[in-house]
């Protein structure tokens, strides 16, 4: 309570304070997103001392391999999350890519080909979805509960419950392959890459602060001059893309397209967004928490694993912990509006009145 | 008001380090149990008998079954014996439980494949690693595992049948087959060894007709209504399908002809459990995945061991199921079916 003299007294605005009368230090460290990062870290650390075996460089290329599909869903996700809606089609998407893509190639297309018209199929998918929200005006999480069903039955009506799996060793192995002797699987590469490019996107350019300012009010936003329908066309488009690339990784990775593939996806990346800090009523993330997030699910899974632990206790501690950390950010805010107090920008409730 | 601000960060914090905590804790308590447990225990010098067995997936009484007389079998030659498995057959979430294995160094991986090739490269990897691989109940591509237990080949299958028709109707009379869906390879196949084998060995049996009841529950019914109306000297019915067997008996047991009419073919024992206690039917016939179990986790003994390499020809020793050789492509056969029937339908549950 000492530290009170040291607060300016000219800051009347508590929000105003707590953003920039903090000391940097605070600002970067009390965040959701550095507590998910805090929390990875204590997981891994965890998990290297306690479960045998998981302190190993394989350890790290198979988890890497088993997140990264989702890790490549979760970046256009956290862009449709921010603005306040969701795809649930998505898991459907990487389905149906998969079966094209074995479709395709069984008759006769070279791989890149069918990865191609693979991915197109992706932002046609996301074009749809992104047509029923903005211009008929429907809400995002019933049109994509429909493509969830259409895609997926597309899929396995397209491909039955057989599996083509007649790939080329070459593209097999490329889906799996390292970087040199790091352990570290090459898809990382393109997911860096796709990372940094949201990250600028959402967080270092106004395409990005309209994302923010749709999630906060689509009025005020449109009123800004942001042009809401076409951000959220764009972002859907870019959920089916990358939801076609996962599958094209998928279908490599496992050798096998199968029309039932990746389902469930969609939950486990909501999951691993909603617990790296974003809100799902939007306008609040960070990419690098939803990063954190994923990685976190991810370790957590493996370790468990590892450790003998049966799936269904891992998606109870999954599930818990998702639970927790949306509980803990909303008992947070309510916490803290209930002590800011109901009329907190009004006059005569500076610290000197209350004190 | 600043106060509750700086006091509100401290929450925060509190807050999150508590959850941070809980976790960690729940990591390291679940960590815990195992360093006593189903770890590899690949020590130096003797053998790795930590044997584990990877089902399609978790909860399904028919592998719960197997899996058990793997465990059986296990403790019988001094091993370790773990289940591990995901709670849908899929494949991918078997190639992350493959993957986990390889990490752990088990010594044999007993799988019961969810795709012949999607799980391929994963147990290619255990197997670099210096892990044994079997297939148990399905099998994947030949290249990915060392040996296949196989639980039953046509030939046993369609003699099992043959045999089962003839000794309840005493070995004359005419007899139809319900089957599953006309282009269905594997019951085709088993039709025309069962015709092969009437025609050598039971000249006084009869078929008079084979139906088809698509797998569906309903038209297997139906079909079987159809039978007896149109022969009505029938006097057995063999369902090569386990949804036909039990429409089948469902109808028998409400019908005029039970008792009179045999059925039997191949079923489950859960399924046919009530029609063989009122005496709708009498015996039915599929493997005992126990056995399977049992046998597979001693082929992946005798892999580790080194008694076998998987090559045709080898021969191991399988506990109280005596000697059994490695055949063609690394399969070795269960043997003939197992007949379930009112004297030992008790002793199974799937």
């Amino acid at each position: 309570m000492s530290s009170t003299a040291t607060i300016p007294a000219q800051t009347t605005a508590p929000r105003v304070y707590r953003d920039y009368g903090r000391p940097a230090w605070r600002r970067i460290l009390f965040t959701r997103e550095s507590a998910v990062i805090g929390l990875l870290i204590l997981v891994i650390i965890g998990a290297t001392f306690g479960v045998r075996n998981f302190g190993s460089p394989i350890t790290m290329t198979y988890l890497l391999l088993d997140v990264a599909p989702i890790l490549l869903i979760a970046l256009p996700m956290t862009l449709v999350i921010i603005t306040g809606e969701i795809d649930l089609s998505v898991a459907s998407m990487v389905g149906l890519s998969s079966v094209l893509v074995g479709i395709l190639h069984q008759g006769g297309l070279p791989i890149p080909a069918a990865a191609a018209v693979a991915i197109i199929a992706g932002a046609v998918g996301g074009a749809l979805n992104g047509f029923l929200v903005t211009a008929v005006g429907l809400p995002s999480l019933a049109v994509t509960i429909g493509t969830l069903a259409l895609y997926r039955g597309l899929a396995v009506g397209l491909l039955g419950t057989t599996a083509v799996t007649d790939f080329d060793e070459f593209w097999t192995s490329l889906a799996k392959s390292k970087i040199g002797e790091t352990g570290i699987p090459s898809i990382m590469i393109p997911f860096v890459l796709l990372a940094i490019v949201f990250a600028v996107l959402l967080h270092f350019t106004p395409f990005g602060r309209g994302i923010f300012a749709i999630g906060l009010s689509p009025d005020a936003a449109t009123f800004s001059g942001v042009n809401v329908n076409r951000t959220k066309m764009i972002l859907f488009i870019l959920t089916g893309t990358l939801s076609a690339f996962a599958g094209i990784y998928y279908t490599l990775r496992f050798g096998s397209a199968r029309g039932d593939n990746a389902t469930g996806l969609e939950l486990q990346v909501i999951a691993a967004v909603l617990l790296g800090g974003v809100s799902i009523f939007g306008g609040r993330g960070a990419l690098h928490g939803v990063i954190a997030g994923v990685l976190l699910i991810g370790v957590l899974a493996s370790a468990l694993r590892l450790a003998n632990v049966t799936s269904d206790v891992i998606n109870i501690i999954t599930g818990v912990l998702l639970v927790l950390s949306v509980v803990s950010a909303s008992f947070l805010a309510w916490l803290q509006k209930k002590r800011q107090g109901p009329g907190r920008l009004k006059r005569g409730r500076t610290p000197a009145a209350k004190a | 008001m600043l106060i509750h601000n700086r006091f509100s960060g401290k929450t925060r914090v509190g807050a999150i380090a508590a959850l941070a905590v809980s976790v960690a804790l729940l990591a390291s308590g679940c960590s815990a149990n195992t360093d006593g447990g189903t770890t590899a225990g690949g020590d130096a010098g003797s053998a790795n008998l930590a044997v584990t067995f990877l089902p399609k997936n978790l909860g399904n009484p028919y592998f719960d079954t197997s899996d058990k007389g793997g465990e059986t079998a296990v403790n019988e030659f001094g091993g370790t014996f773990a289940q591990v498995g995901p709670a849908e057959a899929s494949p991918d979430a078997q190639v992350s439980y493959i993957n986990t294995l390889t990490q752990q160094g088990v010594g044999a991986i007993v799988v019961s494949a969810n795709d012949p090739k999607a799980i391929g490269d994963a147990l290619n990897e255990a197997r670099d690693a210096g892990i044994k691989v079997v297939t148990y109940d399905s099998d994947t591509e030949a290249q990915f595992r060392d040996v296949f237990i196989n639980q039953a080949d046509s030939a046993g299958i369609a003699k099992v049948q043959v045999d089962m028709i003839a000794e309840q109707i005493g070995d004359a009379g005419e007899i139809a087959i319900l089957s599953a869906s006309a282009n269905a390879t594997n019951q085709n196949a088993w039709i025309e060894l069962m015709k092969a084998d009437l025609a050598e060995n039971h000249p006084d049996i009869t078929l008079v007709e084979t139906v088809y009841g698509d797998d569906d529950d309903q038209t297997s019914f139906d079909k079987t209504a159809a039978l007896l109306q149109t022969h009505p000297n029938l006097k057995g019915i063999v369902s090569p399908t386990t949804v036909g067997i039990a429409a089948a008996a469902r109808y028998l047991q409400t019908s005029d002809f039970k008792g009179k009419v045999a059925l039997t073919g191949l079923g489950t024992p859960n399924q046919l459990r009530d029609y063989i206690d009122d005496g709708t039917m009498t015996a039915f016939a599929l493997w005992n995945p126990a056995d399977l179990g049992y046998l597979a986790a001693f082929a992946a003994k005798a892999l580790i061991v080194g008694d076998i390499t998987g090559a045709e020809g080898d021969t191991f020793e399988a506990g109280k199921l005596g000697s059994y050789t490695v055949g063609a492509d690394s399969v070795v056969l269960l043997g003939d079916p197992y007949v379930f029937n009112k004297d030992n339908i008790a002793d199974f549950d799937f």
